[in-house]
């Protein structure tokens, strides 16, 4: 049986996805006792004429510091490794977490006129991998501005710089 | 958990003009295809969820006390299953819908039919062992959409799920079988083929109604993962 179709999460996405008063679908990743350095990782998210998209939101997952993802063997038991933020009106979304014990955070956009959500990474350090080698050059486009506190992460959804999504 | 590649031509691609707001936000490039690792076969655990006992009840969960959300009284159910068909235990399951009138409870909804003062239009459920679901709602009501010309959105509930990779995220809607508005949805059909548009169509299941309470609806989730390999199939000793 193939899996069910994707559809868009639409322009009200925010009534289910990231309604009021729930802490555990945020964008801060950072609850008490999780190990590791603080890291804020944030961009703006543009469309094809460089509008900015008001409407998307984003969700994060990544390891813990130590490189482990939450669920397998030794993670951090206070870190969840997963968050969600709405971007605000000017398209700017941003994460208070931790700086993963792996090259790369994977990121999902989800919006109105996505039809199926698009999956990216921000790479914080140059890696060899295959998704690195994969978008030859475009590869930039995967790479956040790291300053050692915060990582910078543009999206574009479209045209000039236009952002390397996968399909894992 | 072995996850395959999606196959070609079952999910809607990123361009659609019928639906206009992909123009401008369909990626030109295609996604770039690669093997999951171990980022994406792993996926957040939400066992530390307790879910409130009105979670997953639309009728009352933003209701005052003795009061109850306005429209057709329903129950929404299924089994999430992964492509193999196994069952997926406690997979949550997160849902928004507009309400009888077809409005949202959300700044950006403007529409002229009113809101629900006892309606939020938001729940959420998770699967139990055997991987079955449901939660109660009102039928949500179609409405006029901006798309550039008289384009309604059927009768529809949107769905956010999570399996146990997050390979499996999965946001869709579902539609309610024999709405008319149905077949002329441009964000529907941006899904390729009928076969795959059916799946996204709950079914009327008067087994599951309750008399003289709701009706009940039939909605099967399949999640990536699972399936089997062509060897799988064969039979012993082959």
């Amino acid at each position: 049986m193939r899996e069910t179709p994707s559809q868009t999460a639409g322009p009200y996405l925010h009534i289910g996805l990231a309604p009021e008063g729930r802490a555990s679908f945020g964008r801060d990743l950072r609850a008490p006792g999780v190990r590791g350095e603080a890291m804020e990782l944030g961009g703006t998210v543009r469309d094809g004429a460089g509008e900015p998209c008001g409407d998307a939101l984003i969700e994060l997952w990544q390891p813990d510091a130590a490189g482990r993802f939450p669920g397998t063997p030794g993670a951090d038991s206070a870190f969840g490794g997963y968050g969600r933020c709405a971007c605000d009106a000017a398209g700017r979304y941003r994460f208070e977490t931790i700086r993963p014990g792996a090259p790369f955070v994977s990121l999902l956009v989800f919006a109105r006129g996505i039809n199926a959500a698009l999956h990216t990474r921000a790479y914080l350090e140059p890696a060899e991998d295959d998704v690195l080698r994969a978008a030859g050059d475009r590869a930039g486009t995967l790479m956040a501005a790291w300053d050692g506190a915060t990582a910078r992460f543009d999206i574009r959804l479209q045209g000039t710089g236009e952002t390397v999504f996968l399909d894992f | 958990m072995s996850i395959g590649p999606r196959p070609e031509g079952w999910h809607p691609p990123a361009l659609t003009p019928a639906y206009r707001s992909t123009r401008l936000r369909a990626p030109s490039h295609p996604p770039l295809a690669m093997p999951p690792g171990p980022a994406e076969e792993a996926g957040p655990v939400f066992g530390h969820l307790s879910l409130g006992p009105l979670d997953g009840d639309l009728l009352v969960n933003h209701a005052a006390p003795g009061e109850t959300a306005i429209g057709p009284r329903i129950r929404v159910h299924g089994t999430v299953r992964d492509e193999g068909g196994r069952p997926v235990p406690h997979a949550l399951l997160e849902l928004w819908q507009a309400n009888a009138g077809g409005r949202y409870r959300h700044a950006r909804d403007g529409y002229l039919a009113p809101l629900d003062p006892n309606f939020g239009g938001c729940g959420r459920v998770m699967t139990d062992a055997e991987g079955r679901y449901a939660f109660r709602t009102i039928q949500p009501g179609p409405y006029p959409w901006p798309n550039g010309g008289n384009d309604w959105r059927p009768m529809h509930v949107h769905l956010s799920l999570f399996g146990h990779a997050f390979a499996q995220r999965l946001v869709t809607q579902l539609y309610f079988e024999g709405d008319p508005l149905t077949p002329l949805c441009p964000i529907l059909n941006a899904v390729p083929s009928q076969a795959a548009r059916d799946r996204l169509v709950a079914r009327l299941d008067m087994e599951g109604t309750v008399p003289m309470d709701l009706v009940a609806w039939r909605f099967d989730v399949v999640l990536r993962g699972g399936a089997q390999t062509p060897f799988e199939n064969r039979a012993e000793g082959l």
